[in-house]
């Protein structure tokens, strides 16, 4: 029981610590600030999920201690860190930023209010 | 140009729940964990300063209308007042008490003046972060 316990929280830290690097990696290599904000928010979430998942299942099980906090803290992650992904990609967009040069579809080019925002920035 | 922040906001109202009752469990574990009056009461203020993100300033003033110099002037009230109330059963400034209290519903109780004394350093810390970030967001 308690082997497979460890198998499970060491699979858990190393997949987390695994997808932090994929997320650094895609930050280095992507092209723009869309692409990279992808990756950074996807995969940096669910890593640190899982690493806090690995810490609260090595407690449980070394000490039997359930800590809350760690729970908490999953799901806190999990609710905020898309909703900043969102806010930083909109700022950008918002303020001008490019999209990568070989990229084919921008849908919110034709949405009625960032029309007068591209106006205004052309004024 | 008239922007759409229904995500954040949404967002806000569900995470200020956790951050505030985080700060409380934090306040009131500081005895025996890490945490108390000074990082709950940043906390708190955090909380705040999300809803002044989230929403603007007026509304935040009519969700939570508090002025902040009465409650830094309650804070430096209570950790005085527990300094002070020491002196009244003839024991040196500060002197603190301790009691374990049964309670009927709330069971066992340990109760500690110490605190009331970071009742009033939560208290000076969320009326001095409020006061600086209002102060410094409110001349446009």
């Amino acid at each position: 029981m308690n082997e497979i316990a460890n198998i499970i929280i060491i699979v858990l830290i190393i997949l987390g610590a695994f997808l932090s690097l994929v997320a650094a990696y895609g930050v280095i290599r992507l092209p723009d600030v869309y692409t990279r904000n992808h990756a950074a928010s996807k995969s940096a979430t669910l890593g640190v999920m899982s690493i806090l998942l690995g810490a609260l299942l090595f407690f449980y099980v070394k000490d039997g201690f359930f800590n809350s906090r760690v729970l908490l803290g999953i799901i806190f992650i999990f609710m905020t860190s898309p909703v900043a992904g969102h806010l930083i990609a909109r700022a950008a967009y918002n303020s001008g930023v490019e999209l990568w040069d070989k990229s084919v579809q921008d849908d919110l080019k034709d949405a009625p209010h960032m029309k007068k925002a591209g106006s205004k920035e052309q004024s | 140009m008239k922007t759409n922040d229904v995500i954040l906001q949404t967002a806000t109202k569900v995470v200020l729940f956790l951050i505030v009752l985080f700060s409380v469990y934090i306040f009131f574990a500081g005895h025996y964990t890490p945490g108390g009056g000074f990082v709950g009461g940043l906390l708190t203020s955090g909380a705040i300063i999300l809803l002044l993100l989230a929403f603007d300033m007026k509304t935040v003033e009519k969700i939570l209308p508090v002025n902040y110099m009465y409650m830094i002037a309650a804070g430096l009230l209570f950790a005085i007042g527990t300094g002070a109330g020491a002196l009244l059963f003839n024991v040196p400034f500060l002197t603190h008490a301790f009691t374990d209290v049964d309670l009927p519903i709330l069971g066992h109780l340990s109760l500690h003046t110490a605190a009331l004394f970071d009742l009033g350093v939560f208290l000076v810390v969320v009326g001095v972060t409020m006061i600086i970030i209002k102060t410094i967001g409110e001349d446009d």
